[in-house]
């Protein structure tokens, strides 16, 4: 560090400013600062240069989801027996009431795989955005005593519902084979369909957690507007047969949901009785698109405020 | 001991042709806004209808912290900064090292000032062994740093003496080895401008001489030490300059005898 002060310094003399005593005190703060090279604390770095720094984080993001799914289940006695029991209780009760009770499945085969999926992969966004509203809000404390790009901590709590997401997949893979599905090659899909899905989610919870760092209402709000989001993703009934009589903007708008696009794209992966011709049009188009203008938009607006987090 | 002393004192003085100045703190003030303040005593009609006449809470309030303040240091200095408590000493370091954004007023560093302490980022959940990668890692080391420095920071914490410690959650351990071992991680790092936030007093005697000792080291890297305590003997070993804030405002800044002789006239 030294030598890097050391070359500034001796710039400045170069450039006739003899290093006298008294040639600094008439200069204003600012000139100060300039003459020596000093750079404004806490200033927000290029969007290129954030992104390196951000890079340069990257195992501190991993080592930080992780610490932090271990975290989560050191005081239950199963421990992370829980990561597998939570998204399979899930399943469950929502098996008994749409499945059972209210019968939904109607005209829907292989229901349990078809509701399990919607449920799974709709949970994936919808955690991953919960845990973005308070993504910077919940850790002022880290934010406030080290130094690091703040995108790492959405990032970071990303990661932990796709890990979670993964062991839930298995989860899935189990019931979907239960249920009388039988492995294909259209099974591949679902490492680009998940791929999108998290690009998507983690530019959605930069979104939420720098919207989450000013008003802090919106992690009250929060559940209900992503309930309201799931009801009308068709998660435990079909858009397709829901709309056939609806107008053609309703069937666009329930089509272009990207809860929806990714959902549709897991079933068409992994049911056999869900075929390409059920998929809305352009279903890989919008998945990449969304994936693309949320994870690129999400992530600059959420650089462009990077030196106001923490004042809480 | 000696000879570091001897060798910051020779160093504070060489400079005085060509003082470089490390940071910059140009009139600054720094505002906190606080939810949840207050008696409660608003209802939820209350809150309604101040929503809708457009009226902010009285559960929000806005702290006035640290009001402009200004001072520059240079290289090679110690600056020790005193104050009662509240008056927003730990708030000013901060603001230094980029944390907190002043609400008005500049702030210029000479590279990445780090505040010495990693206790945020640590997981009480976790042993202490996950512990020391993730504080590692959260300070900026890179992960080869982090796997070569492994066994010096336990070692030095002291932890695994009484057997094997550094294996268990850290919520197991006594708030005295809990506190060594974030001093080890943290003390870890080499820094360019190095802020202590009333570090020094943890452990039991024998870890206190030894992170002394290692203070000292990291002061003789650094360019610039800051160090905040209520302590005025460990800031008259260590400090060659300090400030003293009071209520958000700079009262007084100089060598420190002066400072601290005032200080002490003041807090009698």
């Amino acid at each position: 560090m030294s030598t890097v002060s050391e070359t500034t310094h001796d710039g400045a003399v170069a450039v006739g400013a003899p290093p006298a005593p008294t040639a600094d005190d008439g200069l204003s703060p600012t000139e100060l600062a300039a003459k020596y090279g000093l750079s404004v604390s806490g200033a927000r770095p290029g969007l290129v240069e954030y992104t390196r720094q951000l890079w340069g984080r990257r195992h501190f993001i991993n080592e930080f989801a992780k610490a932090r799914t271990q975290a989560q289940y050191t005081q239950a006695r199963l421990g992370q027996l829980w990561q597998v029991m939570t998204p399979l209780l899930n399943a469950a009760v929502y098996y008994l009431i749409f499945g059972l009770l209210i019968g939904t499945s109607k005209g829907i085969d292989n229901f349990i795989a078809f509701l399990v999926t919607g449920i799974f992969i709709f949970t994936f966004t919808q955690s991953s955005v919960l845990s973005g509203v308070r993504a910077v809000a919940g850790n002022l404390g880290l934010i406030r005593a080290l130094h690091f790009p703040r995108a790492s901590m959405p990032i970071a709590f990303t990661l932990m519902q796709l890990q979670q997401l993964i062991m839930s997949m298995f989860v899935l893979l189990a019931i979907v084979l239960m249920t009388g599905e039988v492995p294909t090659m259209n099974w591949l899909l679902l490492f680009p369909a998940l791929f999108t899905q998290w690009i998507f989610n983690t530019g959605l919870a930069l979104i939420v957690a720098r919207l989450g760092s000013k008003m802090t209402d919106l992690a009250q709000l929060m559940p209900f507007i992503l309930r309201t989001w799931m009801y009308m993703s068709g998660v435990m009934y079909s858009i397709d047969k829901l709309t056939n009589s609806a107008p053609h903007f309703v069937r666009i708008l329930l089509d272009i949901n990207p809860a929806a696009v990714y959902i549709d794209l897991m079933r068409f992966a992994l049911i056999d009785s869900v075929t390409s011709s059920q998929l809305p049009p352009h279903v890989w188009a919008s998945a990449v698109g969304w994936a693309l203008l949320v994870g690129i938009g999400g992530y600059v607006y959420f650089w462009k405020a990077e030196e106001q987090y923490g004042r809480g | 001991m000696a000879v570091a002393e001897q060798q910051s004192v020779e160093r504070t003085q060489r400079p005085s042709d060509t003082r470089v100045p490390t940071v910059i703190v140009d009139d600054v003030h720094i505002v906190y806004t606080v939810h949840g303040a207050g008696t409660g005593r608003g209802s939820a009609t209350a809150a309604l209808g101040r929503l809708l006449s457009r009226k902010s809470s009285p559960n929000v309030r806005r702290v006035h912290a640290v009001k402009g303040v200004s001072f520059t240091s240079y290289r090679g200095e110690a600056i020790g900064i005193i104050g009662s408590n509240g008056s927003g000493k730990s708030t000013i370091l901060r603001a230094i090292a980029g944390l907190l954004p002043p609400e008005r007023g500049k702030i210029y560093t000479d590279g990445q000032p780090s505040l010495l302490g990693v206790n945020a980022a640590l997981m009480n959940d976790l042993t202490g062994e996950r512990n020391v990668i993730l504080g590692g890692l959260a300070m900026g080391m890179t992960q080869e740093e982090v796997r070569s420095r492994y066994q010096g920071i336990v070692d030095f914490s002291g932890i695994n003496e009484k057997g094997d410690f550094i294996s268990l959650p850290m919520r197991t351990y006594s708030s005295g080895m809990a506190a060594r071992l974030r001093f080890s991680i943290a003390a870890a790092k080499n820094h360019d401008v190095l802020m202590i936030d009333e570090a020094l007093a943890t452990g039991d005697r024998a870890f206190q001489r030894r992170s002394e000792a290692r203070i000292r080291e990291l002061r003789k890297e650094a360019g610039t030490v800051f160090l905040v305590s209520h302590n005025n003997n460990s800031i008259r070993d260590t400090c060659d300059r300090v400030v003293w804030l009071e209520k958000g405002e700079l009262l007084m800044d100089g060598p420190t005898d002066d400072v601290l002789k005032a200080y002490e006239d003041h807090t009698k």
